[in-house]
């Protein structure tokens, strides 16, 4: 899976929660979930857990607190994923 | 830790705090009572005239029983245990009946998940008849800044 099929997997689940609609249209790896998207803290809860539901994996404490940018995520999706 | 424990970690005081008993707690949910004192401040203003127990107190007692006390529990038993403020951070409260003055309310709630501090409950309140008196979902976390 390249970074913009998984971009295109990630923004469905990140859309139900992100704030700014204009931030989530322009969503790129750079983009921040919290700063951007203006996703809160207990949503971003929601974000993951619905992305180790979409992709099979689990994430734990660690990888969560670094999933703060789409570029993070990817990064830790991708690592997930081949762990399997 | 012990129902007894919890109560005293509860970070509330009168006038709000709405938790009279805690009469089970366990990994998946807690229980617990409360009686709405008439001398409680609201009623001279929730209505003029015709004192009913606010809903958002009604979410708040379901919050502090069934949210709180279950959080305190299981943010004890985690590998991680967590000090901070706690939080409610979502709300969806279906009402079924009036709370008035002097009535028992009893709580109880149900985890469908708690993941990174986060928990998310059923909850449910009932009255000394045993009715619905109000239900649905909450969630809560523990956060270290209270601005974000």
């Amino acid at each position: 899976m390249d970074n913009e099929e998984l971009i295109s997997r990630l923004k469905p689940i990140v859309a139900v929660y992100a704030q700014d609609k204009v931030a989530l249209e322009s969503m790129n790896p750079e983009t921040d979930f919290i700063k951007d998207l203006k996703i809160n803290s207990a949503n971003l809860v929601d974000v993951i857990l619905d992305v180790e539901e979409a992709f099979d994996i689990e994430i734990d404490n660690q990888s969560m607190e670094k999933m703060l940018t789409v570029q993070a995520s990817i990064d830790i999706i991708k690592h997930k994923i081949g762990l399997k | 830790m012990n129902k007894e424990e919890i109560l005293n970690l509860l970070p509330y005081s009168a006038p709000f705090h709405f938790v009279d008993t805690l009469d089970h707690v366990d990994e998946n949910g807690a229980k617990g009572s409360f009686t709405f004192s008439p001398e409680l401040d609201f009623y001279k203003g929730h209505f003029k005239d015709h004192p009913v127990t606010p809903g958002v107190i009604l979410t708040e007692t379901m919050a502090q029983i069934g949210l709180v006390c279950l959080g305190l529990y299981l943010l004890a038993s985690s590998a991680e245990p967590a000090n901070g403020h706690v939080m409610l951070t979502s709300t969806a409260i279906d009402f079924m009946k009036p709370v008035f003055p002097g009535e028992q309310v009893f709580v109880s709630s149900e985890k469908i998940y708690f993941r990174f501090k986060k928990l998310h409950c059923n909850v449910q309140m009932t009255n000394q008849a045993g009715e619905v008196v109000c239900k649905g979902t909450l969630s809560g976390m523990v956060t270290k800044k209270l601005n974000g």
